[in-house]
């Protein structure tokens, strides 16, 4: 391994009733890729932003290649040779793809567009990025998106890559090109910082572990050193209960013969292009609809809940014919829908916790009829408590509370109108391991209550867990459905790459 | 003693950090200032009107008085920032708009009739349907064509005082009817002026429409994020769509005070510029004009400070041309001390001095 290129030591920094980091060291050597973990609220992000300049610390000291620096902003961390690409897309979609890679960097006031877009064109044809340099951000897709940021990062000379969950919304080529250009990198003498939430991804690609816990350091570890169960162990603090087993601690729910499903759909189709699809769920099932991203898992859900706008297909609930044209029709009918999406169409982010998990019961009970603020707070607390979402109250905005939380603001939302089909489309994505399991186990107990439940998450062991039923996806088609002994990693890979579902 | 003064700071520390601190301390600023140059400014003596009825004179009558319709509209201005993130400059040509039909339904086509023609409660009906009409038509453009509100209401904002003019053949028709001008004056009897009262029923409607239906709630969650209420089975299109409507209704309200204050109506100068001070007085009450939560008696309290402020310095003989520039000053200090930044920075240093007086 290659000399140490970042020493941080005893960091230490105070947020207004919280000490986010105390006394955290951290060392990043030369070519090599280190996995920064921790859960949720643990101090990764702060760590990071330290780093780059985002906030300053309170204590510590940062030294760059035997040279204390102190650095101020983020153009001073870009300086020193310092690049992030932070989880959210920090990019300005307004803007084309050479403008976001270029922005920012040129030292001279003119500008050369057709160099930019030359020089940026080599650089994503390097990366095989498929993006076009005058292509306008926005209209690529979310992952190409992420991919530019990459190369925005990787192109400006650094010494230090931090990648800040930068999979999170990219399907598993994807994920095997950055791993790619990150051993690349690697090769070069790059030191990468990686932080996620996929402990696959960790073991695939990094050398080392540094394991934060509560704003402290737990310990810094060889990759070979560390087994997964003990990762998760120092994550959590704690021995992790078994989570393989959680799918028998709840019997699963007996279906009756000749029972009339909860909600059925045939040739179901809506304007975000999936191809017609039937579908159906039991009282107390839990299915769910795996593929790839983009393979329109997603488009399927919506077009269920009404979310797009159907161009064909009908639909029953109960046995009896519904029409279902908008999300409200589908509220009325006892259907709730937790957003893939969770910032765009989940929060309400100004308003306060209270507010937003009332609101979809308070549209259903009619404009006329408000919730008192008595009945609201009692609602807000009762669902506080039962999902254990961490706030400070119930009149805090919601867009100050962590990522997990907020998902279980959502989840509140929605249970809170006592659905009896509840879809939840990836509820477990960029939240920490302890929330996880507790909504994979939420969902089997509701599941055991009688609730009929369509589970989407982008992890498929995941999905194994909690699911008796996989519709599989490729290319917005339903390829294939998997039950009993055929719900297995192997098996929905192979009908995902499409082996005996040719003839469809 | 210490335990009253703790308990103040804790009062204290409540109201810097709600957003209504901001035109109550804009009020209190210009009430010191007042007071200083000239307590006469608060004296409110009982007079005789012109009609020998007993009234209430004083500064403070007027500013109540005169800030009515700016308060009305301030209600309607501050639903529509909420919902749609943009404002409705149009207000001032559709008061001209409701004034008109108003006049047309009292005076018929004859411009100088001997009594009036229709009920004035039929006129003023008409004039809610028209103001009505009127923001329909901007809400349609700015909900369902998705036009930014400035642009939408741009063209009643133009076209809108032509309009007024044509419903009335560009005559100026004159009321013959004392009694219309009661709405804009003094009722026989009550020696306070009528839209106050007016003022003080809307303010009573609108608190007990937030209260009675979740009006406040909808506008709030599609002004923030449409695309999560629409998920949650709102209709971010019909909300804008109502919040337009209703300031519609606030405007034929305006422009029944405004033309009972004259009985007649001048289209070119009726509510002139009144559209930049209710946009004034959501902005004063601290509301975010890129929309989402509201404080709607920030907004009102806001509306009456633009009115304290213009009487004071009609008062200091500021001539009317050059109003608009001390006026332009003054907003200019009140905008930047209720910024988020500069708050937060004189609450740090409130939290310095009181940490001080502790230790001494």
């Amino acid at each position: 391994m290659g000399k140490e290129v970042l020493k941080m030591r005893g960091i230490d920094k105070v947020f207004p009733g919280v000490h986010a980091l105390q006394n955290v060291d951290f060392t990043l050597c030369e070519g090599e890729i280190h996995a920064l973990m921790g859960e949720n609220g643990a101090g990764k992000s702060t760590l990071i932003k330290v780093l780059t300049g985002v906030y300053t610390k309170d204590e510590g000291e940062i030294i760059l290649n035997d040279n204390a620096v102190s650095i101020k902003s983020p153009q001073d961390a870009q300086n020193l040779g310092i690049s992030t690409v932070y989880q959210e897309i920090t990019l300005c979609p307004n803007l084309s793809v050479a403008e976001n890679m270029f922005i920012g960097r040129e030292h001279s006031t003119i500008r050369n567009w057709k160099k930019m877009n030359e020089d940026a064109g080599k650089i994503l044809n390097e990366l095989a990025i498929p993006a076009k340099p005058a292509q306008q951000l926005a209209s690529c897709s979310i992952a190409v998106q992420q991919m530019v940021a990459i190369a925005r990062a990787v192109d400006m000379d650094c010494k230090v890559l931090i990648l800040d969950e930068p999979t999170s919304s990219l399907d598993e080529q994807e994920v095997e090109k950055l791993f790619k250009l990150m051993r690349d990198l690697k090769a070069k003498g790059v030191g990468i910082i990686f932080v996620t939430h996929f402990l696959d991804q960790v073991y695939e690609v990094c050398d080392k572990i540094t394991v934060l816990r509560d704003g402290q350091l737990v310990g810094e570890y060889e990759i070979k050193d560390l087994p997964r169960v003990q990762l998760v162990s120092k994550m959590l603090g704690k021995e992790l209960d078994d989570m393989s087993d959680i799918k028998s601690e709840n019997a699963a729910y007996e279906k009756k013969a000749n029972e009339t499903p909860v909600f059925t759909a045939t040739n179901l189709s809506s304007t975000e292009a999936v191809y017609p699809f039937d579908f159906h769920i039991n009282k107390g099932e839990v299915n769910g609809f795996t593929g790839l991203l983009g393979s329109g898992r997603s488009e399927c859900v919506r077009a269920i809940f009404g979310a797009d706008r159907n161009l064909s297909g009908e639909k029953t609930k109960d046995g009896k014919q519904v029409k279902i044209s908008k999300p409200i029709d589908a509220m009325k009918k006892g259907i709730a829908y937790l957003p893939e999406d969770r910032k765009v169409d989940g929060i309400v982010g100004d308003l306060s916790v209270r507010e937003n998990i009332v609101l979809a019961y308070q549209v259903l009970k009619g404009a006329m009829h408000p919730f008192s603020k008595a009945e609201a707070y009692k609602f807000a607390d009762e669902y506080i408590k039962l999902l254990d979402i961490k706030t400070a109250s119930a009149d805090t905005p919601i867009k100050s509370l962590s990522g997990g939380n907020q998902q279980k603001v959502i989840l509140a939302r929605w249970l809170l109108t006592h659905p009896d089909y509840l879809i939840l489309d990836e509820p477990t994505r960029g939240i920490d391991v302890g929330t996880k399991v507790d909504i994979q186990k939420l969902v089997l107990k509701l599941a055991s209550e009688g609730m009929a439940i369509t589970f989407i998450s982008s992890e498929t062991d995941e999905m194994l867990r909690t699911c008796s039923r996989l519709i599989v996806m490729r290319d917005r088609h339903v390829v294939g459905e998997l039950t009993g002994d055929d719900l297995n990693q192997n098996k929905i890979m192979s009908t995902i790459a499409g082996g005996e579902s040719d003839g469809k | 003693m210490a335990n009253n003064k703790k308990s103040g700071s804790g009062i204290f520390g409540k109201l810097i950090h709600s957003q209504i601190i901001i035109p109550l301390a804009a009020l209190l600023l210009l009430i010191i200032f007042n007071l200083i140059c000239d307590p006469s400014f608060f004296v409110i003596t009982p007079k005789t009107n012109s009609a020998g009825n007993p009234v209430l004179s004083g500064y403070l009558i007027t500013i109540l008085d005169y800030g009515s319709e700016l308060a009305i509209l301030a209600i309607g201005m501050t639903l529509v920032t909420a919902a749609s993130g943009g404002q409705d400059i149009s207000v001032g040509a559709t008061i001209a708009i409701c004034g008109s039909a108003l006049l047309r339904v009292l005076c018929g086509a004859n411009s100088r009739p001997e009594t009036i023609q229709a009920p004035i409660i039929v006129g003023f009906l008409v004039a809610c349907v028209v103001g009505m009409i009127c923001g329909a038509f901007n809400g349609i453009l700015v909900a369902y064509f998705k036009i930014q509100p400035m642009v939408a209401t741009l063209i009643l904002f133009t076209a809108g005082r032509s309009i007024a003019a044509w419903i009335n053949n560009n005559e100026l028709p004159i009321v013959p009817d004392p009694t219309f001008a009661y709405f804009g004056g003094y009722i026989p009897g009550i020696p306070v002026p009528a839209p106050v009262f007016i003022a003080a029923l809307c303010m009573i409607v609108i608190f007990l429409v937030l209260k009675f239906t979740t009006l406040g709630l909808y506008t709030q969650a599609v002004g923030i994020n449409p695309s999560s209420s629409r998920l949650n089975g709102l209709n971010p299109e019909l909300v804008k769509f109502i919040s337009f409507v209703i300031l519609g209704l606030c405007v034929a309200v305006a422009a029944l005070i405004k033309t009972s204050r004259l009985s007649t109506i001048n289209y070119s100068v009726i509510a002139k510029d009144i559209e930049m001070d209710a946009i004034l007085a959501v902005a004063l009450g601290g509301n975010p004009l890129s929309g989402g939560k509201f404080n709607m008696w920030a907004s009102i309290i806001g509306a009456y400070v633009i009115q304290f402020l213009t009487t004071t310095l009609y008062k200091m003989k500021v001539s009317s041309d050059a109003l608009s520039a001390y006026k332009a000053i003054v907003v200019i200090v009140l905008v930047v001390f209720s910024a988020p930044t500069v708050r937060e920075w004189i609450s740090a240093q409130f939290k310095k001095l009181s940490a001080k007086k502790e230790v001494a």
